[in-house]
């Protein structure tokens, strides 16, 4: 087996909440509390769980938006929570994120090139025409146009903007995608258009995918591999094809026989 | 008579590119007791369907056609008659509770509200009400949470003060616009499970809208599924389910990811995008984007055809579709 490219090892974050009595100490949760797994390069991770369970805490201190209370966060070999400022920088340009709503995510009032380059920006200090080249090539891939480079986000649909969010996050030519929720914003129909482009990419540029998302069918679909979290932890983990079909954890067990339309066609 | 009876409902609205149709012609009719869905995507006009039903609809925007609720028309009662429906004979429930709730008052007092302006009731009365409401749907330790404010409780909780505060007065006819879409999946069971019994209980009617085929697979017992804002096929859920005898249905039921496929299986896409309302085209709005458009197609709407008890799809090339076994 090769070395992984993401390596999480007891990882564990404590939020402080706000104090309920003046004198008294401030309560803390533990959002995540000791997660370890490894993903390798080219493969997609799905992580499950309900709202709390510790998700998108997960993929913020993966993101080293946030430095964890415990544990390591390893991206080949290089724990980015040790790096100083100006490596931190350069491994950034290994990890990109796409967020949930393609509403909230772009900035109306920047064009596409302007959004799409913008990571080159900051992390390369790129020439112009590079950046514009390079956003061409990461529109391409994802079924834009050139000609939508001078556009702003309004002209799109959502799903559009969601291919502008992916590429954007392409530009840099990451490893590692965290993708937060990025199909429950969007319509059935557009939803499979992203979820396609997705395997796509990966299928041609093998990006390696951190999947986070509430619905159990999309991970089934775009994941090798799932862990299921539940207040922190990880309770259950396995290939999603055999962990979907014989869950073992009561949790998993609850989250499957919640899925809408189960009653309806049980007996598959 | 039917409890609700919509006929050839038509709403115009003033857009950035001038009037257009966001409702072209919707004709139902829910009975109480009786459970209806309304799925779609964005921009079908599910959403502008129940502003219809609720006069809600946003300034400017014309109506035309019928909404018959218990006999009298809905269309051209004013807004203080339209008042007294709203929360008392109609009950609502939105997909975001927390914009839906008041932040700044206690949940006992919000759902004390309605029965207070529309039963008449004394404070104390209003009150006692709103514990056995809060308690009817499942709150545990009411008589705390009465005093609680919006964000002391979880999703799950406000989406059941929401719906108390939807059932205060006992409506006949409770309209549901993706009430579990913020939910999780399990507190989304529990919320729609709760609904059911509360409407068997009730006897109401229920209109619940949504884009997930599945939860309208566990909760309706009539589909109607819309595009471009029509009506392009309707029937008893199952048998919709069965035959998904219009392309676009077919469409979004194949588009759907599902338990049990095999990793990196290509769900099966609808090509295009959806028209902007200005851009509707005069006949079939899915012409554009089905694989078994003919000239006919967008030469006038087509009409309804039957495909089975109850059951309708608006497409002139029904006969060409092979049975759905291949679809799946």
């Amino acid at each position: 087996m090769n070395a992984p490219l993401l390596r999480v090892e007891n990882l564990a974050k404590r939020y402080r909440l706000p104090r309920q009595r003046l004198l008294a100490p401030a309560p803390e949760v533990q959002a995540l509390a000791g997660v370890s797994f490894t993903l390798q390069p080219g493969k997609s991770l799905g992580v499950v769980g309900e709202s709390g369970s510790g998700k998108s805490t997960l993929a913020r201190l993966v993101m080293a938006l946030e430095a964890p209370s415990a544990g390591r966060v390893l991206l080949d070999g290089q724990d980015l929570h040790r790096l100083d400022a100006a490596a931190l920088r350069r491994a950034r340009s290994q990890l990109q994120m796409v967020f949930q709503d393609p509403y909230g995510s772009l900035d109306p009032r920047r064009t596409v090139l302007q959004t799409v380059a913008e990571p080159l920006a900051v992390l390369h200090g790129a020439g112009k025409a590079e950046r514009r080249e390079r956003a061409i090539e990461a529109l391409d891939a994802v079924g834009l146009r050139e000609a939508d480079l001078v556009k702003v986000p309004h002209e799109f649909s959502g799903g559009q903007r969601q291919r502008i969010a992916i590429a954007r996050a392409l530009i840099t030519r990451p490893k590692l995608i965290v993708a937060d929720e990025p199909v429950s914003a969007l319509d059935v129909s557009v939803q499979a258009q992203v979820l396609n482009l997705m395997q796509d990419l990966q299928d041609r540029w093998g990006v390696t995918y951190l999947f986070i998302s509430h619905d159990l069918a999309v991970v089934d679909l775009v994941c090798d591999e799932v862990i299921v979290l539940q207040h922190g932890s990880i309770v259950e983990q396995g290939r999603p094809d055999e962990l979907f079909r014989r869950p073992q954890h009561p949790y998993t067990q609850r989250l499957l026989a919640a899925v809408p339309g189960m009653k309806a066609r049980q007996p598959a | 008579m039917a409890l609700l009876e919509v006929d050839r409902l038509r709403v115009t609205l003033q857009t950035s590119r001038g009037a257009a149709d966001a409702l072209r012609g919707v004709s139902f009719a829910l009975d109480r007791g009786q459970t209806l869905g309304l799925i779609g995507e964005s921009g079908c006009g599910k959403s502008i369907t129940a502003l219809a039903l609720m006069g809600l609809l946003p300034d400017g925007a014309r109506v035309a056609g019928s909404i018959r609720f218990d006999g009298k028309e809905l269309t051209t009662l004013d807004e203080s008659r339209l008042c007294q429906l709203r929360g008392d004979r109609i009950g609502m429930v939105f997909q975001e509770p927390m914009t839906a709730l008041n932040p700044l008052h206690a949940v006992g007092r919000q759902i004390a509200e309605s029965l207070r302006l529309h039963k008449g009731m004394s404070g104390a009365s209003a009150r006692a009400e709103a514990l056995r409401l809060l308690e009817r749907v499942q709150v545990p330790q009411a008589r705390e949470r009465l005093d609680a404010y919006p964000h002391q409780l979880s999703g799950g909780q406000r989406q059941r003060v929401v719906i108390a505060i939807a059932l205060a007065c006992g409506p006949d006819l409770l309209i549901a616009d993706e009430p579990t879409t913020a939910l999780d999946v399990t507190i989304q069971r529990e919320v729609l499970d709760l609904i059911l019994e509360l409407v068997r209980e009730d006897g109401m009617g229920l209109l619940l809208i949504s884009h997930d085929l599945g939860v309208m697979a566990d909760t309706v017992q009539q589909l109607l599924v819309m595009y471009g804002g029509t009506v392009v096929e309707s029937g008893p859920t199952a048998a919709v389910f069965e035959r998904l005898a219009h392309p676009y249905t077919r469409g979004l039921f194949a588009a759907r990811p599902r338990l049990g496929l095999a990793r990196g299986t290509r769900l099966a896409t609808i090509a295009g995008r959806v028209p902007e309302l200005a851009d509707m085209p005069a006949g079939c709005p899915f012409a554009d984007r089905c694989e078994r458009v003919v000239d006919a197609c967008r030469a006038a709407p087509p009409p309804a055809v039957c495909v089975g008890p109850g059951h309708d799809a608006r497409c002139i090339r029904i006969e060409v579709l092979p049975s759905t076994e291949s679809a799946r």
